[in-house]
C-alpha cells in the first residue's frame, strides 16, 4: 500500500470541513456520497438467541430454562430484547434500532472464532480461509469512484482484516500520539525508506496526527468503547463515510446473563455514542453489527452457551427500517446439526443489499468481487 | 550450513548488546539450552503456592461476597479491592523479572521459546484478583518442557489450574454424573475446542463436532478444589467410554485416560505439521519455508515431541538463516531488545516501582497492541507483520523509542549511548546505511536513540 502526501492532504484538508465554516461548498464535493455506513464486528460470537428472543417459540423456553427465565422487552411479533438494551428501545420505537434473524455466513462447522472472524471480515464463500487475504470493505472502495485514504476508518488498536487490501483506508486508535520534531520525522523517513510497510505505516501515522491536531483534537487517553464510537463518528462527520471497529466479549460460554449483560450493554453505549457523535449525519447513516456465528440453542452445563451457526444481525441508524425482526425463522424444533439455530440467509445478502440500497452499487460487483460468489437474492428492505 | 552470531542473537536470541558476546555457534546455543535454567535461577518470579493473594483467599472472599451477611460481604468487597492492587503489583513485579531475563541472559533461546510456547498455550487470568497467576503457570507447566517434550508440556498445561480456569474446565461437568444429574450443571465444550483446535491437531485438523464433544465428555473429571487445587473428580465425570479420532478410550473414568487422551493428541502426525508451521512462522517467516516445516514436522515426529530435538533441526536448517529479515519483533520483544541494546541491566529494571514500570513498559506495549498478559484471546498474540506495523502501532513503538530510554536512564542513573555506537552495537554488520546516517545525523541525542531503536533494522528480526 502507498500512500501519496497529495492524498494525504487532499483528506487533511477535507477533514476539518466540519469544523471551519471558511472553507467553500466544494470541499464537502470532495466525499463520494452523504450515506455512511458503519460496521461493527462483534468478536467472540454474540449469542442471538439471548439478544433477541423468539419467545413465540414453544421449543425455547425448554431449551433455555435458566436463560430464558428472566423476562426479555416484548416487541412486536412476539420477540423480546435483552434487557440489557434498554437504552436502545427508544430507538427500536423510532424505527432506527432493529435486527436480522437466522442468518450466519456460509462457514459450517468447524465453529472456530478464528477462521470465522477471518471469513466474516473476509467476506468470503468459506471455503477458502487462506484464499482471501483482504476484507469486503476494503474490496468495496476498489469500486467507488473517488474514493481516497480517509474515505474508510478503522478505529482501534487491532489491525482489522475488514478494510485490510490494496485501496488505501485509515487506521486510527483514539488513544494514539505521536510527538516528533521536523527532524525527527525527516530522519524517521530515512529509517523507514527501505521497508513498505514500515514506511507506509509510518507516513500515515505522521499525516493522521497532523490532521488530528489541525482539528484540535486532543491525543492519547482512553480507548474504551464509547470513545471509539466517538472517534469514528467524528471522522463520519468529516470526509469518512465507513467506519469500522470492533467489541469484544461475546464468548459466553460460562455465567452467561451477566456476560451478555455486559457485553450487550457496551454495544448500546457504543451505538448512542455513535448517534450523539454523528448528529445530522445519523439520519443518513446505518450501523451493521455482525459476528462471525451464533451460539448452540440449547443452554450447556455451565450456565452459558457454546459455539453455534445460525444468529443475529443487529443493525441501526436513521436509513435502517428498524422496529422489527427481520428475515424467515425457521422454528427451533429444526436446528442445523441438531444443535444450532439453523440459517435462512447468507448475511453477506443483507450486507450487500445495504451497500447497493445506501451508493446504488452494481449488483454485479457485489456478489463479483464485494462478496465473491454471494447470490445476493431479493432484496430483504432492511433501508427505508 | 551458515551460522551468522549476530543474527542467531536478533533471530533467536534476545538481541545485541555491550554486555554479552553474541552466540559463538548452533552448538553453543543447544548446549545453553540443555544446561540449568541461570535466567530464572537469577529472576526468580512467583509460583502458584506463594502467590499473593493466594487462591485460598480469593475463593474465601468470593464465597463471602456471595453466601455471608451484609457485613461480610462489605469485609470482603474491600478484601477484594485490595487483593486486586496486589495482584497487579504482584504481576509487575513479574514483568520485570520477565524482562530482566531478558537483559541478562546469555542463553536469549531459552527466553524466544517460553515466550513462544507459552503463547502456543495460551491462558489468560482475566478477573481482576488473579492476574498474577498467569507468571506461575507459565513456569510451572511451560519453561520446564522448553527443552523436553511437547506431550508432557502440554499435559501440564491443560491440568494446570489457570487454564482449566481459562477454558472453563473446571466447570465443565459430565451431564450423567453424579454431580451433573444432581446439581443440573453440565457440559461445556470450550477446552476441548480449543485443545484440538489450538493446541494440537490445528484448525484444518481431522477432527470432528463428534470428536469435540466427545474430548469434552472425556474431560469432565478435570477439576479444583475449594483451593484451586487441580485433582480429579470422579462424581463429575460423563461416565461411558469416549471415543477421540478413532481411539476408544475406557470406559471407567480415570486421569488415566486422560493423560492417555492428551498423550495421543500430542503425538498425532497433525499435530507435528501444526507445530512446524508455528514454529517456522514464528521464528523465521509469516509465510513459513515449506522445506523447514517439512523437516521440523519430520523431527517431531521421530522423536515423539522431544522439543531439543526440534529446535535443533530448527537452527541447523539453511532456511533458519536466510539474511532476509522477514519477521516484525513483537512489543514485548522490542522494548526487551531495545534496553538490552542500550545496556540495561536486569538489576536496574527489578528495582524499579509500579508506577515506572506502568509508565515506561506497559502502558507503551499495551498502546503497540500487546497488553501485558492478556491476548485477545486463547489463540495468543498475532504473528504476521500487518497485524503490529498499523500506523497506530508503529507511533506507539516510535513514541516509545523517542521518549521513554532517555526516561528510563534518568530513572536508573545512566547515561544514554552515543547514537552511532548503538547503532553498532545493536545491530553490527545488520545495520544498513540509512540507519547508520540517521544515527550520525540526529540533533540530539535522544532522538539518535529514537531513529535507531525505530528503524525497520531494529525493528526487524
Amino acid at each position: 500500500m502507498d500512500f501519496s502526501r497529495r492524498a494525504f492532504l487532499r483528506g487533511l484538508v477535507g477533514c476539518s470541513a466540519a469544523a471551519s465554516p471558511l472553507l467553500t461548498p466544494v470541499t464537502f464535493a470532495a466525499a463520494p456520497w452523504e450515506e455512511r455506513l458503519v460496521v461493527l464486528v462483534l468478536r467472540g460470537a454474540m449469542d442471538g438467541l439471548d439478544a433477541v428472543r423468539p419467545r413465540f417459540d414453544a421449543a425455547y423456553g425448554p431449551l433455555r430454562p435458566t436463560l430464558a427465565a428472566a423476562p426479555g422487552l416484548p416487541v412486536e411479533g412476539g420477540w423480546e430484547l435483552h434487557p440489557a438494551l434498554a437504552p436502545l428501545l427508544p430507538l427500536w420505537q423510532a424505527g432506527e434500532f432493529g435486527a436480522v434473524h437466522a442468518v450466519s455466513t456460509p462457514y459450517r462447522d468447524r465453529r472456530s472464532h478464528f477462521d470465522g472472524q477471518d471469513i466474516l471480515e473476509a467476506g468470503s464463500g468459506g471455503d477458502d480461509v487462506e484464499g482471501l487475504r483482504d476484507g469486503w470493505l476494503n474490496r468495496l472502495l476498489l469500486h467507488v469512484p473517488g474514493a481516497e485514504a480517509e474515505t474508510a476508518y478503522a478505529v482501534g488498536r487491532e489491525d482489522m482484516l475488514i478494510l485490510r487490501g490494496e485501496a488505501p483506508a485509515s487506521r486510527w486508535s483514539p488513544d494514539a500520539r505521536l510527538r516528533l520534531s521536523p527532524q525527527a520525522r525527516r530522519l524517521l523517513e530515512v529509517v523507514h525508506h527501505e521497508d513498505p510497510l514500515f514506511r507506509a505505516a509510518s507516513a500515515q501515522a505522521v499525516a493522521i496526527v497532523d490532521g488530528l491536531a489541525a482539528e484540535g483534537m486532543e491525543a492519547g487517553g482512553a480507548a474504551d468503547h464509547r470513545r471509539l464510537a466517538a472517534f469514528a463518528a467524528s471522522r463520519l462527520r468529516g470526509d469518512t463515510r465507513i467506519a469500522s471497529f470492533s467489541l469484544g466479549g461475546w464468548d459466553t460460554h460460562v455465567g452467561q446473563p451477566a456476560a451478555l449483560d455486559r457485553a450487550l450493554s457496551r454495544l448500546a453505549d457504543a451505538i448512542l455514542a455513535l448517534r450523539e457523535g454523528l448528529g445530522p449525519a445519523w439520519g443518513r447513516t446505518a450501523v451493521l453489527c455482525l459476528t462471525e456465528f451464533g451460539r448452540t440453542a440449547a443452554e450447556n452445563g455451565t450456565g452459558g452457551t457454546d459455539h453455534g451457526t445460525g444468529g443475529a444481525m443487529l443493525v441501526a441508524g436513521g436509513l435502517v427500517r428498524g422496529g422489527r425482526v427481520g428475515g424467515d425463522w425457521p422454528g427451533l424444533d429444526a436446528l442445523y446439526a441438531g444443535r444450532d439455530l439453523l440459517p435462512t440467509r447468507d448475511v453477506r445478502a443483507h450486507a450487500a443489499w445495504v451497500m447497493r440500497g445506501l451508493w446504488g452499487i452494481d449488483r454485479g460487483v457485489l456478489e463479483g468481487a464485494v462478496f465473491p460468489g454471494l447470490d445476493m437474492g431479493a432484496d430483504p428492505g432492511l433501508l427505508l | 550450513m551458515p551460522f551468522d552470531p549476530h543474527l542467531a542473537a536478533v533471530r533467536f536470541g534476545t538481541g545485541l548488546g555491550p554486555r554479552h558476546a553474541p552466540p559463538a555457534s548452533a552448538d553453543e546455543m543447544l548446549r545453553r539450552l540443555r544446561g540449568p535454567d541461570r535466567a530464572a535461577a537469577l529472576w526468580p518470579v512467583a509460583r502458584s503456592a506463594e502467590a499473593v493473594p493466594s487462591q485460598v483467599e480469593l475463593n474465601e472472599a468470593a464465597r463471602a461476597v456471595r453466601e455471608g451477611t451484609e457485613a461480610e460481604r462489605m469485609a470482603a468487597l474491600d478484601r477484594q479491592a485490595a487483593m486486586r492492587e496486589a495482584a497487579r503489583a504482584a504481576r509487575a513485579a513479574d514483568f520485570r523479572a520477565h524482562l530482566a531475563r531478558r537483559l541478562d541472559a546469555s542463553d536469549g533461546l531459552r527466553e524466544r521459546l517460553h515466550a513462544f510456547w507459552a503463547d502456543h498455550l495460551t491462558a489468560v487470568a482475566r478477573n481482576g484478583p488473579g492476574v498474577h497467576f498467569v507468571s506461575a503457570y507459565w513456569e510451572e507447566a511451560i519453561r520446564p518442557h522448553l527443552a523436553g517434550s511437547f506431550p508432557a508440556m502440554l499435559e501440564a498445561a491443560i491440568l494446570h489450574p489457570t487454564m482449566l480456569r481459562y477454558l472453563d474446565g473446571a466447570r465443565s461437568v459430565g451431564p450423567d454424573s453424579r454431580a451433573g444429574l444432581n446439581g443440573g450443571r453440565g457440559l461445556n465444550e470450550n477446552l476441548a475446542r480449543e485443545l484440538l483446535e489450538l493446541h494440537t491437531l490445528g484448525v484444518d485438523g481431522p477432527y470432528s463436532q463428534a470428536d469435540v464433544r466427545e474430548l469434552a465428555e472425556l474431560l469432565t473429571g478435570l477439576s479444583l478444589d475449594r483451593d484451586g487445587l487441580f485433582g480429579f473428580d470422579p462424581r463429575r465425570a460423563q461416565p461411558g467410554a469416549e471415543t477421540v479420532l478413532g481411539v476408544a478410550y475406557a470406559e471407567d473414568a480415570s486421569l488415566d485416560n486422560v493423560r492417555a487422551a492428551l498423550r495421543d493428541l500430542a503425538l498425532h502426525p497433525a499435530t507435528a505439521r501444526h507445530l512446524a508451521g508455528k514454529l517456522a512462522r514464528h521464528f523465521v517467516a509469516d509465510a513459513a519455508p515449506p522445506a523447514l516445516v517439512a523437516d521440523l514436522a519430520d523431527a517431531y515426529r521421530a522423536t515423539d515431541g522431544d522439543l531439543l530435538a526440534v529446535t535443533e533441526a530448527l537452527l541447523r536448517h539453511p532456511a533458519a538463516w536466510s539474511p532476509e529479515r522477514l519477521k516484525v519483533k513483537q512489543p514485548f520483544e522490542f522494548v526487551a531488545s531495545a534496553l538490552r541494546a542500550l545496556g540495561v541491566g536486569g538489576a536496574s529494571v527489578v528495582a524499579l516501582g509500579l508506577g515506572d514500570t506502568r509508565r515506561l513498559f506497559i502502558a507503551p506495549m499495551s498502546l503497540m497492541g500487546q497488553p501485558w498478559q492478556e491476548p485477545p484471546g486463547p489463540d495468543g498474540w498475532p504473528e504476521e507483520a500487518e497485524a503490529w506495523v498499523t500506523p497506530q502501532g508503529v507511533a506507539a513503538r516510535i513514541d516509545w523509542a523517542m521518549e521513554r530510554p532517555e526516561a528510563l536512564m534518568a530513572r536508573i542513573g545512566a547515561e544514554l549511548p552515543d547514537p552511532r555506537d548503538l547503532a553498532e552495537v545493536a545491530l553490527g554488520p545488520l545495520a544498513s546505511g540509512p540507519t547508520l546516517y540517521a544515527a550520525r545525523a540526529a540533533e540530539r541525542r535522544g532522538e539518535g536513540v529514537g531513529v535507531v531503536l525505530a528503524s525497520a533494522d531494529f525493528q526487524r528480526r
